[in-house]
């Protein structure tokens, strides 16, 4: 009998399937008490087509485990729910309101002989809660960014008004979910700063003050270039979560007219007798336009009492943009943008050829741009600072990694650790191809290291990492 | 109305007795005295000057109507020129003989014109057919020649501060030739010519000596011509046309001031500035020469500013009695009777004052509206500094805020002189220190002027007050002093500490924090162990300030100690072994502290470990794990014992 070794199988006849989004809804237990009412506890639920009863029956389902979980900590009523075929992750983003998400499981299909109907083989253990969770978290976060939280809408117009307002984003945020590529960066949900030197910070610094002073309407200004974050004028939190529409939404939606080098995108305006190619990213797609609309999206950010909301103004040149953001009770005008345009456009082209020659120039004396020797993920929960070199850039649909989805789930697996105790602690795991896995954690800073040596021993791994601690990381007090 | 004239008398003139019938009155431009004559000195003659201090009386006899009269340098001999052929001279120095001697010229059938005391023994004669320069022998009461120069001459001027003697020779009087006295000797200079706005024919006399005027401006020698207006040649307004005059080389045509208009002019320099004054008018120019006016053609100059009267001037009274209700009498200024000289002597004859010529800079700051060019105007000035850090303060507060492209205007051009000094003063520390003897000529130590403002005088007088003033609204608080910071930065400056300081103190009373955060991520706010000491102050209210804190000083690789500190004081102990292993200073540190750490924690095995390692290290360093006297370990030894029994103590090694 020819002996076949399972891998050869698996990639010839196996099927397998990602994480995919089963459901999704939204819930206020304490809309329908009564018993015939519990329709009008779901605010949202996605997909819409799934029977009525069926949605109460789900919903009801999710609401008597977290009730049922409560009386054994009433403060920390159950968060994630582990099937065979899926896992639900609870959330109650403001008092009584509930978001649900339902993922299915990875799965894998074996064909089987004679007709016989596959196998189906569910992998419960290839999600991790800490990524599903955070992913949920950020959906609400997100949502509350354009539209403020259920609460506000409630009470300016009531469940009429929240309802649509939950339809309208949900309805097109879900379809940006992808599950599949979701990874310890969710966990993190961190921001990418771009390295720079004092002196063109300072200039930048320095436009920034200038812009804002000169048209007073704008409130608050973030700086980012090559989508990488240079200065922001928003608190950390509000900035975390307009950087991640910001680089997963915006940005990869306007970058391929650049990409493609349509002249139409790239055509220099002329302002006085300064060429610029700055251009709005939100708003007006053409200020000479005569039909062109002036509206903006709006956001929500915090305040010392609550909540603000603002027109988000998202200007870009070259590689450099900039967000204006601006107090949505001023009706913002053609004469403003006009004005913007001509002020902004000509400084922020400058400041971006400066900012590229500098980095150039800094790329070259730390020498030439070869891959880099060690695949890393640093995370700092003080300032949110997240560096990548495991993900290639992301996309608008997904975000790539160079390494096998297998040792992304070690990483996460130690981020788990880690964050069940306070102390500094560090994790080597010799994984089972060829890859070592190194997490430490040092302080409020995290790092996650993946070697491929073959033969390597403990030792030769832990000299290893220091030395990458040394090179990357000697101006910051990382304990080895 | 604000105060706008920015000329000014000064206010303790020399007085002297006026000019009167009987009473002639002569200045000495080198030694800047006044003479009053009475009676060609049979009655007294007194000397005053340069201050009203020092005056000399003493009586000559009447030998005919004194025409010049001056003291050598040093107020040694006096020089009396009586006749057009000869100088008399009488010693003033005490135990020689006081008898007059006299020198005539040597060229026959010469005049003598004038003359300068050009050392305190040597003197020239300037005739109208040329020069003798002469040694006088107070002690002989002799004179000898030394040097002559023949060439015909129609007048002359000398300027005491360079030794430079100007020479007006040809038909119409416009190619000057200088001389320069140096140690007893006379050197003849590249003559020039002046160019004239219309050329006479037939030739006559053309350039008046009241329009040449010597003066040294920036360090230069400059001969300025007061050229009026013609309505032949193409020129609407007069103006004034600056000759550099180089020691070296030729004299060239370097600057013209326009006047815009038209009538008597006199000209004095004062605080590098050329002033013009404009009699009809009585109001005053000033221009700058090395201010640069890129609408204007190369070199050509219009008034700095817009032109005003010198400031009234009220005469005090004095005098034997002081009448008190009397108010003082208000001076004619610009008077006719007024002689102007170089640089910035103005004397009333008539009047009997003799008067410095001032610029007082406070009122210029209201006259020019452009901060940049106020300030390119202002740091070239003596007395500048507090000005400048008044308009500093005015740009940045109240009604007269500057936006901040003016700010930074005015912040680069300060740092631009700063940068400037600081270098200057570099280079003379490495030329010192490489050995004073290698190239020791040029080597001199900078001199720090008024317009060298530096960080301690911005924080001083600018940005301290102006961050604690109430109503300025924050965000322009944090602009201003980033771009302070931006600015420093920019030339390069090592920007203080306390600048930093002011910056953290005001994003903290602001609840800034994250902004505070940003900065020292891209390490704007420079490291030093001040700032991290500020940083871990602010732990409580900001959280992440220990993290920024922990950095900086592990950047500072000089702070090992105060990071174990910081560490065990969080008890941290095992963090901080572990750093103290990191950087190889494991062998020296207090193993008292550590143990001290570990005990308070209350964490039995970590004291274990602890204790442990450090027998580890006396064992690895002396060959026996217990502890020196010295170290005062003893109570953790009794602490050990009681927690893990006797035996768990490492033992010596038996040999």
């Amino acid at each position: 009998m020819l002996i076949v070794s399972p891998r050869m199988a698996a990639v010839t006849q196996e099927k397998q399937y990602t994480p995919s989004l089963l459901s999704f809804f939204v819930y206020n237990p304490s809309f329908g008490p009564r018993e015939g009412e519990e329709e009008k506890k779901i605010l949202f639920y996605h997909p819409s087509e799934v029977e009525k009863n069926e949605k109460i029956r789900n919903v009801g389902l999710c609401e008597a485990i977290v009730q049922f979980t409560r009386t054994f900590c009433p403060t920390k009523p159950a968060k994630s729910l582990h099937t065979q075929k899926n896992r639900q992750f609870f959330f109650e983003a403001e008092d009584s309101y509930w978001i649900v998400m339902i993922v299915k499981n990875p799965m894998v299909e074996k064909p089987n002989k004679d007709g016989k109907p596959p196998t189906i083989e569910y992998q419960e253990e290839e999600v991790l809660d800490t990524v599903y969770g955070a992913v949920l978290r950020q959906c609400y976060s997100m949502y509350k960014l354009f539209n403020g939280t259920f609460g506000r809408a409630m009470e300016a117009g009531g469940v009429e008004l929240l309802i649509p307002k939950l339809e309208k984003f949900f309805y097109r945020y879900l379809q940006t979910l992808h599950l599949q590529s979701c990874d310890l960066l969710d966990v993190f949900g961190g921001i990418s700063f771009f390295p720079l030197d004092k002196m063109t910070y300072l200039k930048i610094q320095s436009f920034v003050n200038r812009v804002e002073e000169n048209l007073r309407l704008v409130k608050y200004t973030a700086f980012l270039y090559n989508d990488q974050l240079i200065w922001s004028g928003l608190e950390q939190d509000d900035m975390r979560i307009l950087y991640k529409y910001l680089t997963t939404s915006l940005f990869p939606r306007h970058s391929e007219p650049e990409l493609a080098g349509r002249d139409s995108a790239l055509r220099p305006e002329v302002s006085g007798n300064l060429l610029h190619y700055g251009r709005f990213l939100t708003g007006p797609a053409n200020l000479k336009d005569p039909d062109a609309k002036f509206r903006f999206p709006r956001i929500f950010v915090h305040t010392e009492d609550g909540s603000e909301e603002l027109h988000l103004i998202v200007y870009k040149a070259m590689s450099a943009a900039v967000c204006f953001m601006i107090s949505a009770s001023v009706e913002l005008t053609r004469e403003f943008c006009e004005r913007l345009d001509a002020l902004v456009g000509p400084q922020l082209t400058l400041l971006a050829s400066d900012i590229c020659e500098q980095f150039t120039l800094n790329r070259r004396i730390s020498g030439p741009d070869k891959e880099p020797q060690f695949k890393f993920i640093y995370f700092n929960h003080m300032n949110l600072a997240e560096k990548s070199t495991i993900h290639m850039r992301k996309t608008a649909s997904v975000s790539l990694t160079s390494v096998h989805p297998d040792l992304m789930k070690i990483l996460g697996d130690i981020n788990c650790d880690f964050a069940r105790v306070d102390e500094d602690e560090e994790v080597i795991v010799k994984a089972m191809t060829d890859y070592w896995v190194v997490g430490k954690k040092s302080d409020q800073r995290e790092l996650y290291v993946i070697l491929n040596q073959k033969n390597a021993n403990l030792i030769e791994v832990n000299e290893e990492v220091k030395r990458l601690c040394a090179t990357q990381f000697n101006n910051i007090f990382f304990l080895d | 109305m604000s105060e706008e004239h920015y000329l000014e008398l000064c206010e303790s003139p020399v007085q002297f007795e006026h000019a009167s019938s009987v009473n002639n009155v002569f200045f000495d431009e080198a030694n800047k005295q006044v003479f009053a004559v009475r009676s060609g000195g049979a009655t007294g003659v007194v000397v005053k000057g340069p201050d009203d201090k020092n005056s000399i009386a003493f009586r000559m006899d009447d030998k005919g109507e004194v025409k010049c009269i001056k003291f050598s340098i040093g107020n040694k001999i006096l020089a009396v020129q009586r006749t057009s052929k000869s100088v008399d001279f009488i010693n003033f120095i005490p135990d020689y003989p006081h008898t007059e001697f006299s020198q005539e010229c040597k060229m026959k059938n010469a005049s003598v014109l004038g003359f300068c005391w050009t050392n305190w023994n040597e003197i020239v004669f300037i005739t109208d057919q040329g020069i003798e320069l002469y040694q006088v022998f107070p002690d002989k009461r002799s004179v000898k020649l030394i040097k002559s120069q023949s060439l015909s001459v129609n007048w002359y001027q000398y300027c005491p501060e360079t030794a430079v003697l100007l020479l007006s020779t040809s038909g119409q009087g416009n190619v000057l030739q200088p001389f320069v006295f140096r140690n007893g000797t006379l050197s003849k200079m590249t003559k020039f010519e002046i160019e004239l706005p219309v050329v006479p024919k037939p030739a006559k006399l053309s350039l008046s000596e009241r329009d040449i005027a010597m003066a040294t401006i920036y360090g230069q020698l400059y001969v300025m011509y007061l050229k009026h207006h013609s309505r032949t040649a193409n020129s609407p307004s007069a103006e004034v046309v600056l000759y550099h005059l180089p020691r070296e080389g030729l004299c060239k045509k370097s600057h013209v001031l326009k006047l815009n208009t038209t009538g008597k002019f006199a000209l004095n320099i004062v605080d590098n500035l050329v002033v013009v004054h404009h009699q009809s008018t009585q109001t005053s120019l000033i221009y700058d020469i090395h201010l640069r006016e890129p609408d204007c053609a190369l070199n050509t100059h219009q008034p700095v500013l817009p032109a005003r009267s010198i400031h009234p001037y009220r005469i005090p009274l004095t005098g034997p009695v002081v009448v008190p209700s009397q108010p003082p009498v208000p001076c004619q200024l610009y008077s006719s009777s007024w002689s102007v000289f170089q640089p910035d002597i103005i004397i009333s004859a008539s009047e009997g004052y003799l008067w410095y010529l001032q610029v007082k800079l406070p009122p210029t700051v209201n006259l020019q509206q452009d901060k940049g060019k106020l300030m390119d105007f202002l740091l070239r000035r003596r007395d500048c500094k507090m000005v400048i850090l008044s308009v500093c303060s005015q740009i940045l507060e109240g009604g007269e805020r500057g936006s901040l492209p003016v700010v930074a205007t005015v912040f680069d051009k300060l740092n631009q002189v700063y940068k400037e000094y600081l270098e200057a003063e570099q280079m003379y520390t490495l030329a010192m220190e490489s050995g004073p003897s290698r190239n020791s000529a040029a080597q001199k130590r900078p001199v720090r002027t008024q317009a060298v403002i530096d960080q301690s005088d911005m924080y001083t007088h600018v940005l301290s007050s102006f961050t604690e003033r109430k109503g300025v609204c924050h965000k322009f608080i944090i602009a201003v002093l980033m771009e302070y910071i931006r600015s420093l930065n920019q030339s390069q400056i090592t920007v203080q500490h306390y600048l930093y300081e002011l910056v953290i103190k005001t994003l903290v009373q602001h609840n800034r924090f994250y902004m505070l955060h940003q900065f020292l991520q891209y390490h704007v706010l420079s490291d030093s162990k001040p700032l991290a000491c500020l940083l871990l102050s602010l732990e409580s209210t900001y959280p992440p300030a220990h993290q920024l804190s922990l950095d900086m000083l592990k950047r500072l690789s000089t702070a090992n100690d105060e990071i174990v500190e910081v560490l065990l004081s969080k008890q941290q102990v095992l963090g901080a072994l572990r750093f103290i292993r990191s950087v190889g200073s494991h062998d020296n540190v207090s193993a008292r502290k550590f143990l001290d750490a570990a005990q308070q924690t209350s964490d039995q095995m970590l004291f274990y470990t602890v204790f442990r390692s450090f027998q580890q290290r006396n064992q690895r360093l002396r060959g026996n794990p217990a502890f020196n006297p010295g170290e005062h370990c003893e109570e953790h030894v009794v602490h050990f014992k009681q927690l893990f029994g006797e035996q768990s103590l490492m033992k010596a090694a038996t040999a």
